[in-house]
Parts: C-alpha cells; structure tokens; sequence
C-alpha cells in the first residue's frame, strides 16, 4: 500500500526532480568512495586466491583474468556491492525518514497536503535505480582493476596473461545478469528501508531498531534475489 | 442576496464540526464522545490536563488520526469520509503549527516558510520571495530569512512555524501547544500573534495549550477536556464565574491562582 501511495502524481514535477537529484548526488556521489574500496579489494582478492588454487594444476594462468572478470561481473560485484550500500544508503535511508516522522516532518508535510510517500520515497528509489547500477558498473571495472594490481603487480602472472584472461570466453549476457540484479537490489534496499523509516514509532531506541531491522531485511532479501535471479537467468 | 449567500456559505464553510467523536486505542478508549463547533474568525482554545486527549483530538480533525467512531465536518463537506485527494484539497487551506514547530532542519528559515509555495504554487520566484518575506515581517522575524532552524531559539522556530503554516493564506489554522517551552514573555508574543492573523485573516483558529495565560488572553471560545470528555465551554470571560470544579482546579491550579481569583471574585462583589 505504501509503494502504491509512493507511486503516484507528483504535485509538483519540479520539487520532485530536486529531491531526485539530491538522492542521487547521496545514494550515487556519497558512495563511490566506499564502493570503490571494496571492489578493489574483491578483484585483488579473487586474483591471489584463484592464483593459489592454480598452483601446481594444468589450468593455465591466464585463466585468473577470466576468473576476476567474471566473477566480479556476475556476483561480486553486484551482491558484494549492494550488501554494503545496504549497510550505508539503506539505514541512511531509514534513520532520515523515520527521524522526520520523529520529528513531525512527515505531519506537517501531511497537513499541507504533500502526498509524503511519495515525495520522500519516490525520489529514493529513482535515484537508487538509476546510481547503484551505475556504481555496481564502476565496482565491476574497478574490481578488474583490483585483480590485475594484485596478479600483475604482485607477479602472479604477466600483462599479456592478465588481458588474454579477460578478452576471453566473454558474454555480454554476463553483463545484463550483473544490470538485472543491480536494478533488483537497488529497488530492495531502497523501499525496505524506506518502509522501515516511515513507519517508526517511538523514541530513538526504536529508530537505532529501524535502521538496524532495514539493514538486515535488505541484506536478507538481496541475498534472496540473488539466488533467485541465479535460478531464473542461467536455466 | 447573492452576495450574501456567497458570505453565508464562506462563514459555513470555515466552521469545522466534530460530531460524537470516540477514538479508542486497543481496550482504551482516550475520547468518549465529543461533539463540538470551532467557529470562524476565533481562536477555539482546547484545553485540559496531560493525557484528556487534547492532542488525539486536533489530530483526528486534521486528519492525522481516523475516528473510532463520529463525524468531522469542514462546513459542509463530511471530511471523515473523504477520500485521500479530496483531504488534500481541504489540506491547503489548513496550516498547522506543531509542538515541536517541525521545521526541517536541512533547509533554511526562509525555505522552510517557502516550502508549500514551491509545492503547491506557481508562481514565480519574485512572487514566492515577496510572500516569504510578507509572512517572516508578519512573526517579526525580518532578517531571519538565511537562518537554519538549529541557529534560531525555540521562541523564533515557533514564529518560523507560524510564518510556514500561514504562507498559503490558510482558513484553518491549529496549533499544537504553541507554547510549550517558552518563557511567559515569549509565550505571550506567539498567543498575541496568533490571535492578531485569526482576526486580520478571519481564520478558524483551534488551539491546544495547557497555558493558563493563553486562556485568559486569547480565549474566544474555550472548551474543556477532562479524561477524555467534554467538561466544560465557554469563552475566558466565563471562566471566573464558572461554577465547573474541573475548571476551577485545572486553571486556579495553585494556591496562589485560587487566592488570585478570589481577591478579583471579592472586588467584583464590592
């Protein structure tokens, strides 16, 4: 019921558009640091590990770029990715929003006749829409990165191996599975959270309790879809 | 008699009603049947001790809150069963100035009070700057305009308040405890500015305060509520020879009030 108030007219187009722009210059700008870190490091991780599992097999080395690439794109970096923006965009999301229901922001907004889940959730999930892919494309690519500094630099492998790992065995449907989930997640850990934040009562004990809840049904239900667009998209 | 019918139906239309009002929350019941006029062009005080479900009340007539059981009327139109558009309609003609003054803390003094311009209106940037500047001069807060609300005192966050709920010329104006934590000076300036936009702008004022200045003051109509139930009404100059013990022991609540009110009952006697 929530998401269909949310889903409605806006009132004014252009109120809406800056409360979008906003979200996305919080949930997209506010994130690339933190997603960038971790995508680093998941690409370099996934190099040395493959790179030890190689050791002393037939499997050729180059087969560590293909690995990292691919990995990264169908997994890692949208699940990894998410789960932490689950973590940071979404009990950001629920604190603010359950902090203006705190603070009588969303009754006064009621009383002026603003129709409130949808000007404080729509932009949300727009914004999530259209920037976590966009992080979860900059993650992958930095991930890619994050394996070559570590197998290249490192002297795992060569250069030359690194990129023939990656030009090899490609398939752009790899790439729609990583848009899909990241358009899937985006949604659940903006509304879960959002849900949580609108629908607070209480004191602060319960908004900590919010924003925690909206953490963990975000992380759960993305792990849910994870496994469920798995299903759905390699049969 | 066109014209009057116009002025008849205007002066209907900002009365607001409720009608056998209950609200119960789980086994308890907080409202036990409250029928009530808030009339036009006055300041409709609510009175009563914490907890006589003052707060329920002016929720459940702005709509925050839905009836158990009964009616609220805007004039003529039943807004209990309206539905969420219609409510938005008659929710621009409503300002409402909150406990707490709800201002949002990520926007300045003068975006807040141009917030519902921004929302509702189109008009130009000029138009909005004006109207915002007419309505921070009317609170006596000129120059406060590039303020945030956490630079402000709790005195100028209420006049903020007041500024916001009545940028969109309301009919309808409430208040939730105007003037709960502030000092008595201050809190005889936000009942004075109230009462002075109720008249200029004939609004159909609803006030909820356990302040005993404001009663005595602003007091046009006066009604008040005790565990829930409608105790007692009538306007402030009704209150010294009221004869209501609740009344009685809720405004003269001190030993001092009552030795107050007694020397002022003897004097009228001589």
């Amino acid at each position: 019921m929530l998401l269909r108030s949310a889903i409605a007219r806006p009132e004014k187009f252009s109120m809406y558009w800056k409360e979008t722009m906003r979200q996305m210059d919080d949930i997209g700008v506010g994130s690339i640091i933190i997603v960038s870190i971790i995508a680093i490091f998941i690409g370099a991780v996934t190099a040395v590990q493959f790179a030890y599992q190689l050791d002393g097999t037939l499997v050729p080395r180059w087969y560590i770029g293909y690995i990292v690439r691919d990995s990264t794109i169908i997994e890692l970096a949208p699940t990894i990715s998410c789960l932490v923006l689950a973590g940071k965009v979404g009990s950001n999301i629920a604190a603010e929003i359950g902090g203006m229901r705190q603070k009588e922001h969303i009754d006064a907004m009621e009383i002026m006749g603003v129709n409130t889940a949808s000007y404080l959730i729509l932009p949300k999930v727009i914004a999530g829409l259209i920037m976590i892919p966009i992080l979860v494309c900059m993650a992958a690519f930095i991930s890619i990165l994050g394996g070559y500094l570590s197998s290249v630099m490192g002297g795992l492998i060569t250069h030359e191996e690194y990129l023939r790992g990656l030009r090899s065995f490609f398939s752009d449907y790899n790439v729609l599975m990583m848009i899909v989930k990241s358009l899937v997640f985006a949604f659940i850990l903006t509304t879960v959270p959002a849900y949580q934040g609108y629908y607070v009562k209480g004191g602060s004990i319960e908004l900590g309790q919010a924003s925690t809840q909206a953490v963990v049904y975000s992380d759960i239900l993305i792990l849910l879809g994870d496994y469920v667009i798995a299903l759905l998209l390699t049969q | 008699m066109r014209t009057y019918e116009i002025c008849q139906r205007t002066k209907i239309i900002r009365m607001i009603r409720a009608v056998d009002i209950r609200k119960s929350f789980g086994e308890t019941e907080v409202l036990k049947g409250i029928s009530m006029t808030f009339e036009k062009g006055k300041t409709n005080l609510i009175i009563g001790r914490s907890g006589a479900g003052k707060t329920v009340l002016l929720k459940l007539l702005v709509g925050l809150m839905e009836p158990t059981h009964g009616e609220i009327w805007y004039g003529d139109d039943n807004f209990s069963e309206m539905g969420k558009k219609q409510r938005r309609a008659i929710r621009m003609e409503v300002g409402m100035l909150f406990q707490g003054s709800a201002l949002f803390d990520s926007m300045t003094v003068e975006e807040n009070v141009r917030f519902p311009l921004d929302m509702f209106t189109n008009m130009t940037r000029k138009e909005k700057q004006k109207q915002v500047d007419y309505c921070l001069a009317r609170v006596e807060l000129d120059g406060a305009n590039k303020k945030f609300p956490s630079e402000t005192s709790g005195g100028m966050q209420k006049r903020v308040g007041i500024a916001r709920s009545i940028v969109l010329n309301p009919k309808y104006l409430f208040c939730d405890e105007p003037n709960s934590g502030l000092d008595p000076k201050t809190a005889l300036l936000i009942d004075e500015l109230i009462k002075r936009i109720t008249d200029e702008n004939e609004m159909t004022t609803i006030i909820n305060t356990h302040d005993m200045n404001s009663v005595m003051e602003i007091g046009d109509n006066i009604a008040l509520l005790y565990l829930g139930e409608l105790s007692w009404q009538g306007n402030k100059s009704e209150v010294l020879d009221s004869d209501n013990e609740l009344l009685q022991d809720f405004i003269f609540a001190s030993p001092f009030l009552q030795r107050l009110r007694d020397a002022a009952l003897n004097r009228n006697q001589v």
